[in-house]
């Protein structure tokens, strides 16, 4: 790599390396992404420690608001809350997903209870971002093909609306046009809850009666998402038609559906990737509302509750579950990226 | 039967500001094997008129004229038939250094996908095609793998070269192709160019705004100003002896290493192009020509046959004037 190698045969550093000199930079950007995400995830340990520390309001008090409590365990709890804060400190930090936490509002630990809610967060948060994104990306696809067309008119005057509106108003909507019945339609599906009582979740019934609770409030979530990813996928598009590739695609005598699918999507794909996996962190928080608005017995009911009470160590544990989730997401988000796309890898 | 024939081609864009006429009647004939130049400024219709070639142009433009390809009317063709034209029977090498090609694919995926879309050939020969391809040009075949991120400039060039072989087509336009590389690189990128003229016999196309390039490696030149040509002839001739002001202005602005005289000469070129939409009466090169008489503000010009193969569209120049 003298002065015979200027221009012809010259070689960019890619291509000297050897297939174990590349695998180690993949791994150390892979460890990077991990390590940057492991700290993360220790800085919001830590933190959520002394937030909820420093919120006002008496612990001891909100456990016993309302219900008589064994005097000899709440005076072990005083005993616990009146240790130096170093050492709440270290004995939180030994666990802090410690099982023997109670809920005040609850009277259950604490993590059992997130358990039991998780299931129907994960199928209703997880249903609608699966069918949002691949509507969404459909419809920003078709759109932003050809800006200005009439489905493009039609469709992003669509999804603005959907966009703007909150999302427990639509949630509302629907509630009382499609479950209470409005305008001469009935009532078609339930108001609230995930499963009829009596049923099993086990049962093909059980099944059944859990995918019709789920559709008011999926159908709400999915309308939501679905704007939001189509808007970004339309804009991606757009911005890629006037790349000089396309024309080279084009006069290279591909289809124009081949120049669509091979060539720009790949390319405008990426920013609705990661917005799509950025979201998928927020799946575990579930939607706060729109599960308050149908009754939907997930993580964000529980939250609400939680927020109402306000019952701390609830709250403090989904808090630390959701930046978990969170977090999680970007780094795969990160990981996906560069998988995605050659210019981000190492 | 000429490789390409173009005649009376109008290409006119529709705007929201009415009408722009892009190119406004150009006749243009390449043999098979010969290499014609086409120069002029930024906006003067020149990459239009190769666009236009293979129908590229967007739905705005309407293009009058006629097209012939090998004796085929590529106007007149159906979509389909077009798509079977492009690249297989004439490919354009776009200015690659900058975005010509995909960033998310590799560089002998995207060599080879012309020759997966118009022959039926299994994808190990495309493969060794690819690998020969990139050979032909001076590239390592290994570089097939890389990204078009991972090339310099002048190697992500010669991959665009790469890639107008791929089909083996007749004629190959290339579109302003060294214009973003440095001096060095374009003598190598031009080097490769003109090795693959004289070894497969293409005929080609060569739009640069460049005259002292197109001198070198054109056999002949036709010089553009708003959207016509304003005179052709020879690539030297042009180069050394131009006719039309306009050309010689051009050739000016290139410094002749030296000559102590060029130093001391005015070079260059007062004023802008004129905007397509709104053209100067009578020649349109008037406005900024040091030998405009008053008739050159009326009267339209139009080219002129001059003798030894060159003509030029000026009134003084055919008056015999200058």
């Amino acid at each position: 790599m003298a002065i015979q190698s200027q221009g012809f045969g010259q070689s960019t550093h890619a291509e000297k390396r050897s297939w174990f000199r590349r695998n180690r930079d993949l791994s150390k950007f892979v460890l990077a992404k991990l390590g940057g995400g492991v700290l993360t995830l220790l800085f919001v340990v830590i933190f959520n420690f002394f937030l909820f520390r420093m919120m006002p309001g008496d612990p001891v008090g909100l456990y016993n608001r309302g219900r008589n409590q064994d005097p000899v365990q709440l005076a072990k709890l005083r005993a616990a809350l009146n240790r130096p804060i170093w050492d709440q400190f270290v004995t939180y930090m030994r666990n802090p997903f410690a099982e023997t936490i109670d809920s005040t509002r609850f009277s259950r630990p604490v993590w059992g209870l997130i358990g039991d809610r998780l299931w129907p967060t994960v199928l209703l948060v997880g249903t609608a971002i699966v069918l949002a994104s691949i509507i969404g990306v459909w419809i920003g696809i078709r759109a932003g093909w050809t800006p200005g067309g009439r489905f493009d008119r039609i469709s992003t005057g669509f999804t603005l609306i959907l966009y703007s509106m909150p999302e427990f108003w639509l949630g509302l909507v629907l509630l009382i046009v499609f479950a209470v019945g409005a305008f001469g339609i009935p009532g078609l599906f339930p108001t609230g809850g995930m499963i009829s009582p009596g049923l099993s979740g086990g049962s093909l019934r059980g099944v059944l009666d859990t995918g019709w609770h789920l559709a008011l409030p999926c159908l709400t979530l999915t309308l939501v998402y679905l704007a939001e990813y189509s808007l970004i996928m339309r804009a991606s598009v757009v911005d890629e038609l006037g790349q000089d590739y396309l024309t080279t695609a084009r006069a290279k005598g591909l289809l124009d559906s081949d120049v669509r699918r091979r060539h720009a999507v790949p390319n405008a794909l990426l920013p609705t990737m990661t917005l799509i996996f950025m979201n998928l962190g927020f799946v575990v928080g579930g939607a706060i509302t729109v599960e308050t608005v149908y009754s939907w017995p997930g993580l964000g009911l529980l939250s609400y509750d939680a927020i109402k009470g306000p019952d701390i160590p609830l709250l403090q544990a989904a808090f630390l579950l959701f930046s978990f989730a969170v977090i999680i997401a970007n780094v795969t988000a990160d990981l996906l990226y560069a998988y995605l796309d050659p210019r981000v890898r190492p | 039967m000429s490789l390409l024939e173009i005649q009376d081609l109008q290409v006119t864009y529709r705007g929201t500001q009415g009408d722009v006429p892009a190119v406004r009647g150009v006749d243009l004939v390449v043999e098979a094997g010969q290499t014609l130049g086409i120069a002029g400024e930024s906006g003067c219709g020149k990459s239009t008129l190769a666009t236009a070639v293979l129908r590229l142009l967007p739905r705005s433009a309407t293009v009058t004229g006629q097209i012939r390809l090998e004796d085929q009317d590529i106007l007149a063709m159906t979509w389909g038939q077009v798509r079977a034209v492009r690249w297989a029977k004439a490919a354009i090498v776009f200015q690659g250094a900058m975005h010509g090609l995909n960033p998310v694919r590799r560089v002998g995926e995207q060599i080879g996908e012309p020759i997966r879309i118009h022959e039926n050939v299994e994808s190990r020969e495309v493969s060794s095609r690819v690998n020969g391809l990139l050979e032909q040009v001076g590239l390592p075949a290994a570089r097939a793998r890389a990204y078009p991120h991972q090339l310099s400039g002048g190697q992500r060039q010669r991959v665009m070269i790469a890639m107008a072989l791929a089909c083996r087509p007749q004629l190959i336009i290339a579109d302003e192709p060294t214009t973003a590389l440095d001096v060095m690189v374009q003598a190598q990128v031009l080097k490769v160019l003109k090795d693959l003229i004289n070894e497969t016999g293409v005929g080609l196309i060569f739009i640069s705004h460049d005259l002292s390039v197109l001198a070198e490696t054109c056999d002949r030149v036709a010089v553009m100003y708003a959207g016509r040509m304003v005179e052709t002839g020879p690539s030297q001739t042009i180069f050394t002896d131009p006719l039309h002001p306009y050309s010689a202005a051009l050739a000016g602005a290139f410094p002749r290493i030296g000559d102590p005289a060029f130093r001391y000469a005015p070079a260059g070129l007062p004023g802008d192009p004129p905007f397509p939409g709104d053209l100067p009466s009578g020649c349109t090169f008037h406005p900024r020509c040091a030998r405009a008489i008053d008739v050159c503000q009326t009267s339209d010009v139009e080219l002129v046959p001059l003798g030894l193969g060159r003509m030029a569209a000026c009134l003084r120049v055919s008056e015999g004037v200058l």
